[in-house]
């Protein structure tokens, strides 16, 4: 009898316990510390001690779930809007912000240091969405490789198409990769939504490889780490963490970034505040924060992005080796919100099929 | 009239705790996350099923799954039987460790053996570089990434441990007077086999073929990474359509068509196995396992062993091997570096380089991994028992031909769905679990839950009813009966079930990922952190970190593999 009822009693257990932990959680007791919820991707990090000192300055504790891939986080924020699981949601960027705002998930809050923030990170006019941090998805190219086959890096997107760079790209999926769809947004961008298909095309024939997810592109695929093709789709921040992250000291990278006018893609990564909210105050504060000198000039070397505030002081070997494109493709927030789906469909048929 | 009562009593008490738990944690939330999605069609739910199957995708994918199902199945089968053989039957030095290695694979994660195999068969592979130099040639003859070779290689690698486990317990036990008494009578090895020894065995293979074929079936990182997007099962392509073009009424329709799969098969399943299980007389290790005496006997043994090393313990090898060596470019004639022998990576781990909050040393990681994988081998057990237990008492009972099939759902559910499910249900008291560390074991119990039943299923309802009722006759509780009878006879087959729940918990990394809290990573969380970021430290941690991870399972395994109570070592 005793065996039969010990499973019985753990579930006992855990439904009784996990009663405990659900009532003890979101307490608003006046005497200890309240609790602030924030949402992100798996990419986020921060320094300790810029958490600590906003814990400290409002009597808060700051408590991160990380929600998987940043489409896989936005999905769970907006699926669980109805009874919204944190306070703030961070990481939803501009390829993925017609979703946010479509759903309705964010209150919008004009915070004031709004004001220091150049016009052309604000994405959403009524400020339910605001912008944190910038950063480039640009080809990257293996500088050892292009010197040992006495062949001239790539300059554009257009040189691609060229046979002496047949088979050397490697992309990732638009529809699996964040980098992969921001690329084909430059494409989109550079070419045009009536010709971008065409450049695809070419590049196919040009015997370009797609892989499913930057890591297998850049750690299998680039000659760098050990594979055959010396360009490959991946951030303008890549040549500073391969130096900061060097197993020996290297004084300079053995990677560089295509800059050239129209073959980067700028992803923006906005914070929001969920629709909902118990702790509105704090919630509001710590927008605030996100877009304070403090967190901005944390941000580089956690997450290797850029502040969207002009005024922040950034590191010096990230800023040395930090790729930035003065012109990036552009494509509009709404021809994105509108095209979105369209767009990585026809590219599915045209490339993959 | 009493007694069948009785026994229908027993059967619904025994169903009732882990019936509770599917309800409260996997009915719910997927019911929760189906009913949403498909609300959010236009037209009702009907028009999203119509809308779904006007598109090619569904039928295209089921295709696809069902294919590469079925040959990495047949594949996973043709190694790991000859090597369930090998384990059943002989003894030799360093069996147990073997036996720890092969279960590795199981939980490694799929970006680090993506790795592995990149730098065995990639095309800067030594494989690939021996073979160009060896023939002198210009381009690498073997094209491994990206290819439908490297899904079914891949699911070899990760499943034959399954046979492995299952097939090589049961057979261990198996009476050899009954082949032998076949071959007195005049029958050859091979009729012998075919005859007495398949179909007695039948079972346990076709439960193990049942698991490896759902798990080749949902198969989603091995095809995402080392398949790429040329092909998608059923898996991928819910991520697809449930990340990247957010349409959730597809999404659901696909993942009713996997649950759909995944029910039809296990039906069919529970039908074959009730038509073929018989009871036996188990017998104790020492009585069928013998010493490699012969010199044909050594040449099987050395042969099974080797392919068995190569398919399945090299890679590790590999993996491990590059943790160890300075991973500066293949052709680093521009940077004065010496390759060779590094343990950088590994002091590394040590180094709260950035001063994250979120930075965990390993210790703290492999202790949230191994706690989680503690919590997730107890529950499962203690729900997979009455279960099995349930299944083997009455095989006749209506109840049980309808619960069955049902306790294999769980690993047929499409892990995005059923995440995003929990987000959706476990949102408000008693049950608000959404930010909870609870609900990551209780995920991977729910993939650990099967895999236990199906362990101890075969091996109970193998007993003699009559050992048990002399027990009874001869005044023993019922209590008295199932430590004095049942346990020490099922012994290996627990020991069995609790390696498949320590090794799931250990090496998952999907449901983790939505659940996780950012401060305490599991393993193979902190694994996915590192090579998710450029620089050679960051790819060289990754790497560190897997082989502790490799070394964490075995010591694991090792350890559950010497537990002994109740005699259970001696079965």
């Amino acid at each position: 009898m005793n065996k039969k009822n010990l499973p019985l009693l753990l579930i006992l257990f855990i439904i009784v316990s996990a009663c405990g932990q659900a009532g003890s959680q979101p307490t608003n007791t006046p005497t200890g510390p309240r609790t602030l919820t924030v949402m992100t991707h798996d990419s986020f990090a921060v320094s300790d001690s810029v958490v600590t000192a906003f814990e400290s300055a409002n009597n808060v504790k700051v408590q991160f779930i990380a929600s998987g891939d940043a489409g896989t986080a936005l999905n769970k924020a907006i699926l669980s809007k109805d009874n919204p699981i944190a306070d703030v949601f961070y990481g939803v960027d501009n390829t993925f912000l017609s979703r946010a705002l479509s759903e309705n998930i964010f209150e919008p809050y004009n915070s004031p240091l709004l004001a220091d923030i150049p016009d052309q990170f604000k994405l959403d006019p009524q400020n339910r969405a605001l912008p944190v941090d910038y950063g480039d998805v640009c080809l990257n190219y293996d500088i050892p490789y292009f010197t040992d086959h006495n062949l001239q890096p790539p300059q554009n997107l257009e040189d691609l198409l060229k046979p002496e760079y047949k088979g050397l790209l490697v992309v990732e999926n638009p529809a699996a990769s964040s980098p992969g769809l921001a690329f084909l947004l430059a494409t989109i961008g550079h070419f045009g939504a009536d010709h971008y298909l065409d450049f695809w095309r070419g590049l196919v024939a040009n015997n370009v490889e797609v892989v499913n997810d930057w890591e297998t592109a850049y750690y299998t695929e680039f000659s760098r780490w050990g594979g055959t093709r010396p360009i490959v789709v991946s951030y303008g921040s890549s040549p500073p963490f391969e130096v900061i992250y060097a197993q020996q000291p290297i004084d300079k990278p053995l990677t560089a970034v295509i800059t050239s006018d129209g073959s980067c893609f700028r992803q923006i990564e906005f914070v929001g505040i969920l629709r909902g909210t118990k702790n509105l105050d704090l919630a509001e504060k710590w927008v605030d924060f996100m877009l304070s000198t403090t967190f901005q000039e944390d941000m580089p070397l956690q997450m290797f992005v850029f502040p969207v505030i002009p005024n922040a002081k950034l590191n010096d070997t990230f800023m040395r080796f930090m790729a930035v494109p003065e012109h990036p493709a552009y494509v509009s927030p709404d021809d994105i919100a509108a095209n979105r789906e369209a767009w990585i469909n026809a590219w599915t048929e045209t490339v993959l099929r | 009239m009493i007694a069948k009562r009785h026994r229908l009593l027993t059967v619904i008490l025994l169903w009732f705790p882990p019936m509770v738990f599917l309800l409260l944690f996997y009915f719910y939330p997927l019911g929760s996350i189906l009913h949403l999605s498909l609300a959010r069609s236009q037209d009702g739910w009907a028009s999203a099923f119509l809308e779904a199957f006007k598109s090619p995708i569904p039928m295209r994918a089921v295709g696809f799954t069902l294919w590469q199902a079925v040959l990495s199945t047949l594949l996973t089968l043709a190694l790991g039987l000859p090597g369930a053989y090998l384990l059943a039957h002989y003894n030799f030095r360093g069996k147990s460790l073997l036996q720890a290695l092969t279960g590795i694979p199981f939980l490694m994660p799929t970006l680090v053996v993506a790795a592995a195999f990149n730098a065995l068969l990639g095309s800067n592979g030594w494989v690939n570089l021996g073979l160009m130099s060896l023939f002198d040639l210009q381009s690498p003859p073997i094209q491994f990434n990206q290819t439908f070779t490297a899904i079914l290689v891949a699911h070899v690698f990760y499943n034959t441990t399954i046979v492995l486990r299952l097939v090589g317990d049961f057979w261990s036990h198996l009476d050899p007077r009954l082949s032998q008494a076949a071959r007195m009578l005049g029958a050859n090895r091979w009729q012998a086999l075919r005859l007495v020894t398949f179909p007695i065995l039948a079972p346990a293979i076709a439960a193990a073929a049942l698991l490896v074929f759902i798990f080749d079936f949902t198969s989603f990182g091995v095809i995402l990474v080392l398949g790429g997007p040329h092909f998608a099962t059923l898996e991928v392509e819910i991520y697809y359509q449930t990340i990247s073009l957010f349409n959730l009424p597809m999404a659901s329709v696909l993942s009713m068509l996997q649950l759909a799969c995944t029910l039809g098969l296990t039906i069919i399943y529970t039908r074959l196995a009730r038509r073929v299980t018989m009871p036996l007389t188990l017998k104790p290790r020492a009585f069928t396992q013998h010493r490699l005496t012969t010199w044909r006997n050594r040449l099987m043994a050395g042969s099974i062993i080797s392919m068995l090393m190569i398919l399945l313990i090299l890679p590790l090898a590999a993996l491990a091997l590059r943790s160890v060596t300075r991973l500066e470019p293949n052709r680093g004639q521009h940077v004065v570096t010496s390759p060779g022998f590094t343990l950088d990576y590994y002091h590394e781990l040590g180094v709260n380089r950035r001063q994250s909050l979120f930075y965990a040393p390993p210790s703290t990681a492999i202790g949230i991994s191994l706690g989680y994988a503690l919590a997730t081998t107890l529950l499962a057990l203690a729900l997979g028992f009455p279960a099995a237990w349930a299944l083997a008492r009455d095989s006749d009972s209506p109840i049980n031909h309808i619960l069955d099939p049902i306790l294999m759902l769980p690993l047929g559910t499409s892990a995005v769905t059923l995440g995003l499910g929990f987000i959706v249900a476990l949102d408000k008291p008693p049950l608000n679990l959404r930010a909870s560390w609870m609900l990551i074991p209780l995920a991977h119990t729910l993939v650990a839950f099967p895999f236990v039943v199906r362990s101890l299923a075969p091996a109970l309802r193998s007993i003699r009813p009559r050992i048990r009722q002399a027990a009874i006759v001869l005044g023993a509780s019922p209590l008295k009966v199932f430590f004095n009878v049942d346990l020490p006879l099922i012994g290996r087959a627990v020991l069995v079930a609790a390696t498949f729940a320590f090794t799931i918990s250990l090496g998952e990394f999907g449901a983790t990922s939505l659940i996780a809290r950012p401060e305490y990573p599991t393993v193979p969380i902190a694994i996915y952190r590192f090579i998710s970021q450029p620089g050679a430290l960051n790819y060289g941690q990754a790497l560190a970190l897997s082989t502790i991870l490799m070394l964490i399972a075995s010591i694991g395994m090792l350890t559950i593999e010497r537990l002994r109570f109740a005699d259970v070592g001696e079965f």
